[in-house]
């Protein structure tokens, strides 16, 4: 304690309520927190310990105690197999496209809707399509399935113009682009709400000036708009890097099939049906844990950039 | 504008041309389902519907709300979405509370941080989750649906940045007045961030709604899963067994139609709380991640 304080003999009530002498003490706040705790103790940190049946043989009926060491066998055996590398390059390129061209297709959005100067009509653009976002891909995978098989009314239509139909989810290369293009188009509206935030945080006057200087709307989309912009996309980017094995199971759970492996096959749909199809658990969760352990790294580069180049932190 | 080109005029009209094309693309698919689950069964599997019924009839609909299976997996989704949101919301409100407070009022306060956000950053994978879920005996139950998901990090920081902007003066009324931590919580956080709770608390709703892969995981039989996964099993992994050009036999002349219905009536719940979301979500969203 202070020495000013020592002659008095207690502090007065007001003094306490005042200075917030209830707040200073900290076990209300311990507790509020220990529910959340237990819970990702339980269902967070208790599975990390599974992660050992990766070194293992592991056989349900001898489980974790009782089962073989194999030490790095799985992984040595997972950078053999022609499938599992087919699989991890699969991942790359559908997340890099998804990534690259969705970013692409939000900004350009973001951009066209900020010339769009009646507020019924941004109204009204925002409201259909931000909307897929909002539904799984349990529902539009099968309104996709429906509108893209091979008798549909699409394909006819495509057929009398071309002279074929196309046969979006059975065809390898097909299959790809139209997982690609669905993503987009599900999320691009959604994705651009970052950057109409960041637009219309842009000040007024730089416009002023702009236009002073005789610069019609495309030179201050290119010489306004989109610098202010660049620190938020750049963050954007670099946050979804950390993203990159992340391919989109939902979406290819519910749209794939046999005929599209080859292209269509990603880390996690393999995973699904080595563990529960096949039952090869040990194997199953070494490939679970090299996606784990890329993923986090990555994620843990991508937010140091993040913090150096835009200064952008989650807390 | 004190003058505008012609070359802008011209790129206005195709402004709004191509923006509402796009729009109208993006609900097509939607609207398509809605056509043929209310068309008769042989037009829709002639595939002769657009986006418009032909033959209208209640028949799918009819057929749908008198499938066991699918009443049953409607009540699963409605009790777990609304015993996970209330309970979820809790949670989090309960974590962001203690973890909006500065590291020197409240000791500890980067442990925590930490331990919550490593389970974002780094996942055991979906086969150690299982074997969990089967040793605690949840196989089948609903709480497998529930708490696992209970504790949405995410959600608890966007909540912990919005009650690090309520201004202090009013916690300090709250001191002044006797209130502890509960009652500060209960009394001043609480009703000051009613926007944002009300927001995230739709999320959660979505989230729960539309989760289908823990309850194929998780629940061994049919009359336990929640209305996603019972989707999922009905409209995707039946489709598969089409691709091998079969189409014509009755069973799936009815199917069609009964699918496209049971589709509609699984995104329903989201398309009413969307509205309400869209109003909030927008600053919610900008809220938590622009802050500085």
């Amino acid at each position: 304690m202070k020495p000013r304080q020592s002659g008095l003999p207690e502090r007065s009530a007001s003094w306490r309520a005042a200075s917030g002498w209830r707040l200073r003490r900290t076990w209300p706040l311990h507790l509020m927190i220990w529910p959340g705790l237990v819970l990702i103790g339980l269902f967070s940190y208790l599975p990390l310990g599974g992660i050992v049946m990766a070194f293992q043989d592991y056989k349900p009926w001898l489980g974790f105690a009782g089962s073989d060491w194999v030490g790095l066998e799985h992984f040595r055996f997972m950078f053999e197999r022609e499938d599992s590398l087919k699989v991890i390059r699969n991942t790359f390129v559908i997340s890099a496209l998804k990534m690259i061209f969705g970013l692409l297709a939000a900004v350009a959005f973001a951009l066209l809707l900020n010339e769009v100067r009646s507020t019924p009509w941004k109204r009204t653009i925002q409201t259909l399509v931000y909307m897929p976002h909002f539904l799984s891909w349990v529902i539009l995978g099968g309104a996709l399935t429906d509108i893209l098989s091979q008798k549909s009314l699409l394909n006819r239509l495509l057929a009398s113009m071309f002279g074929s139909p196309i046969f979006f989810l059975g065809e390898n290369g097909w299959f790809m682009f139209t997982v690609v293009v669905s993503d987009i188009w599900k999320e691009f509206g959604f994705g651009a709400i970052v950057f109409l935030a960041a637009i219309s945080g842009i000040h007024p006057s730089l416009y002023e000036a702009a236009i002073i200087d005789g610069a019609n709307r495309w030179k201050q989309t290119l010489h306004i708009t989109l610098p202010s912009m660049a620190p938020i996309i750049v963050v954007v980017g670099t946050l979804s890097l950390g993203n990159i094995l992340n391919a989109g199971f939902d979406q290819i759970f519910n749209l794939y099939n046999p005929l599209v492996y080859e292209r269509g096959d990603i880390i996690d749909t393999f995973v699904y049906r080595l563990a529960m199809l096949s039952g090869d658990l040990s194997f199953a969760t070494a490939v679970g844990l090299f996606k784990s352990v890329v993923g986090f790294s990555l994620i843990v580069i991508a937010y140091r950039v993040a913090y150096k180049y835009a200064h952008y932190r989650i807390f | 504008m004190p003058h505008v080109s012609r070359a802008y005029g011209w790129f206005t009209f195709a402004n709004y041309t191509g923006l509402l094309a796009v729009s109208v693309l993006c609900v097509l698919p939607l609207v398509h389902v809605l056509a043929v689950s209310f068309s008769g069964a042989a037009a829709a599997s002639a595939n002769l519907v657009g986006f418009w019924p032909i033959e209208f009839t209640w028949d799918a609909y009819e057929k749908t709300v008198g499938n066991r299976n699918f009443v049953r997996s409607l009540g699963v989704s409605v009790i777990r979405t609304s015993a996970g949101t209330v309970l979820g919301m809790l949670t989090v409100l309960l974590v962001a509370y203690p973890l909006s407070k500065e590291n020197a009022a409240f000791k500890g306060r980067s442990l925590y941080v930490w331990l919550f956000l490593f389970t974002m950053l780094f996942q055991a994978g979906m086969v150690p989750h299982y074997i969990l879920i089967q040793r605690l005996g949840l196989l089948n139950s609903i709480w497998a649906l529930i708490l696992p998901s209970l504790v949405n990090v995410y959600n608890a920081i966007l909540l912990l940045n919005f009650f690090r902007q309520v201004p202090k003066e009013l916690e300090e009324a709250a001191w002044i007045d006797g209130a502890g931590h509960f009652r500060t919580l209960v009394s001043v956080y609480l009703p000051v961030s009613m926007p944002a709770i009300a927001t995230l608390g739709l999320f959660t709703m979505v989230g729960h709604w539309n989760a289908w892969f823990d309850g194929l995981l998780y629940m061994t039989r049919v009359e336990n899963y929640p209305l996603a996964t019972f989707l999922q099993t009905v409209i995707v992994q039946q489709d598969f067994s089409k691709l091998a050009a079969r189409p014509e036999d009755l069973e799936n002349i009815a199917q069609r139609t009964i699918k496209s219905a049971q589709i509609f009536i699984g995104a329903l719940p989201i398309l009413v709380v969307y509205p309400f979301l869209q109003r909030y979500f927008v600053k919610g969203i900008v809220l938590g991640a622009v802050k500085e």
